[in-house]
């Protein structure tokens, strides 16, 4: 399949928009060769990862960006970065590291994107509407824009997330176009007791499984309540997209494509049916794990940043602290959440209670857990599959209460009667 | 001895190394080491491997969307495999290698082969790419 540019396309190629944009379109265009797209369309928006520092060679390239006088062109968000600008003595590496990965931000701000620094960009005011053409990066935003939004993004990375979001232009490839949005595995859940299903711990056991088995298909799931809270797809998302490749999933009678099973799978028939019963996600919540229960370190909440309807949860939960002394008992949230908290007098209530209310980063990409090793306990999927990685510590994966608990007594706590 | 097989280039270059087999797609974000070029996910059945210099091989790509970063990182540093063989093509790896082209002007082959020649493929063979994606399979040396 050959690429047809447009005249502006070639134009950006051409330099005639500066050096950044000519750049910019030559990694577009490579891309569109590797996803086999005959053309780029316009996107409406754009949220960066590239913002997180992982190396010098991140900086080079915004660098060599800026100085080549890149602007984005459509409105663009920023993700995560690796300092708490509000709180930056939390970070515990290097003043050497600090200083790289605070410039590697300011260069992202400076080319016009909007410093939300947040995961979890979809819960602000102004989000996607459906079937909007948008180039995210950020697996769990990615996720959560596709399913529950229904607007049409593939998983961009970093680097090809400004690259589109200064030529305001992406591959019209995958999960841009309807036919590639169809879902090809049908979970079911089978004998899974209502009452787990309206736990929030369920969601993202179940995506965690849903990722690991469906990989790079799209799942279809059939089975999930009404009344089932974006907090939950959001939680369900992040652990597809971190056990696996899940960059869209459909939820029958939930999510906007799936109606019915019928337009989830777009009229045609599964390629596969799984069914899902208690054992399998047993199964899962033990994966999630990578410790016994025992004692714990940290308790780290808020992957994806936290919401406010989070913390309405776990404000009454909160009774059971202060943290036992030698547990950091940590949440990760982006600004508007924070002022919101300040607003309502809860971030009083939670910093007497000992917590640790984290913005702009969280602590599986920036070092702000101080423990060296021991257990860290988490309620979020994607903190149970990546802080082993990334901070070195094992890790228990429980209920938000459970957490809360744990983090009272120092070591694990469970609630026996939720997976039976 | 050797077994020759063409491939779809992803992002073009040639690159030579033993083959590195991972029985499981790797997530490079949190599961590789740029500095070292190590396997670093716990729950890899390859953990503690190296990559550097090898011909990475797995059946795809996996995880966060910052593995392109994780992989210019690599390059930049070294650590990086000789190429990267896949078996459903990855925009993000390739993302990786393409952008490492255009800022360090090294190349890293990212190529897509067919399930039939990656099923041949061992850990330790050496393999040669070319820049057309033909690939050379040899078990001595």
């Amino acid at each position: 399949m050959s690429l047809t540019l447009s005249a502006r396309d070639e134009a950006m190629l051409a330099g005639q928009a500066g050096e950044a944009a000519r750049m910019a379109m030559r990694i577009l265009v490579t891309m569109a060769r590797v996803t086999d797209a005959t053309h780029l369309l316009d996107i409406s928006s754009a949220h960066i990862d590239g913002c997180l520092y992982h190396g010098q060679s991140g900086l080079e390239f915004a660098e060599r960006l800026l100085e080549g006088g890149a602007r984005v062109s459509v409105p663009t968000t920023l993700n995560v970065g690796a300092i708490d600008l509000l709180h930056p003595e939390y970070f515990q590496g290097s003043e050497d590291q600090a200083q790289r990965a605070r410039r590697l931000m300011q260069l992202y701000e400076a080319m016009g994107c909007r410093a939300v620094w947040t995961c979890a960009p979809y819960q602000n005011a102004q989000r996607p509407s459906f079937g909007a053409q948008i180039a995210w990066a950020e697996s769990n935003a990615i996720v959560f824009a596709n399913s529950v939004l229904g607007a049409r993004t593939n998983r961009y990375g970093d680097f090809l997330d400004i690259c589109a979001a200064i030529t305001g232009r992406a591959p019209a490839a995958g999960l841009h176009l309807s036919e590639n949005r169809r879902g090809q595995l049908l979970f079911r859940l089978r004998d899974i007791p209502e009452r787990l299903k309206r736990e929030d711990v369920f969601y993202p056991v179940l995506g965690y499984l849903v990722g690991a088995r469906s990989f790079l298909k799209i799942p279809v799931i059939d089975g999930l309540p009404m009344g089932v809270t974006e907090d939950q797809l959001k939680a369900l998302g992040a652990a597809a997209a971190s056990s696996g490749a899940t960059a869209l999933f459909h939820a029958v009678g939930v999510t906007p494509e799936a109606e019915t099973a019928e337009a989830a799978f777009q009229n045609t028939q599964p390629e596969k049916i799984i069914d899902v019963a208690m054992d399998d996600l047993r199964d899962a919540l033990k994966k999630l794990s990578t410790a016994p229960d025992g004692d714990i370190r940290v308790v780290a909440l808020g992957s994806p940043h936290f919401s406010i309807e989070e913390f309405s949860r776990l404000m009454p939960l909160i009774k059971y602290l202060p943290a036992h002394k030698d547990v950091e008992f940590i949440v990760c949230t982006n600004r508007q959440v924070f002022s919101e908290l300040q607003k309502r007098g809860w971030l009083d209530d939670l910093e007497r209670a000992g917590a640790q209310i984290v913005v702009d980063t969280c602590v599986v990409v920036s070092p702000i857990v101080r423990a060296p090793s021991g257990v860290l306990m988490t309620n979020s999927g994607k903190f149970a599959h990546y802080a082993p990685g990334n901070t070195g510590l094992e890790v228990v994966f429980g209920s938000l209460e459970e957490c809360v608990r744990s983090a009272a007594l120092g070591r694990v706590w469970r609630d026996e009667i939720l997976w039976h | 001895m050797g077994n020759a097989f063409k491939s779809r280039v992803l992002v073009e270059g040639s690159g030579r190394g033993r083959a590195l087999v991972l029985t499981e797609p790797l997530s490079l974000w949190g599961g590789l080491d740029p500095q070292t070029g190590e396997i670093i996910d716990r729950r890899h059945p390859q953990r503690g491997k190296t990559v550097t210099g090898r011909a990475l091989i797995m059946t795809a790509g996996k995880g966060s969307s910052s593995a392109s970063s994780i992989l210019l990182e690599a390059i930049r540093a070294g650590t990086a495999p000789a190429a990267i063989l896949l078996m459903e093509a990855d925009a993000i790896l390739a993302l990786g290698a393409a952008v490492a082209r255009e800022m360090y002007a090294k190349a890293l082959p990212v190529v897509v082969i067919d399930a039939d020649d990656y099923a041949t493929l061992r850990d330790d063979q050496m393999i040669d790419i070319s820049e057309d994606g033909t690939i050379t399979v040899s078990d001595g040396e």
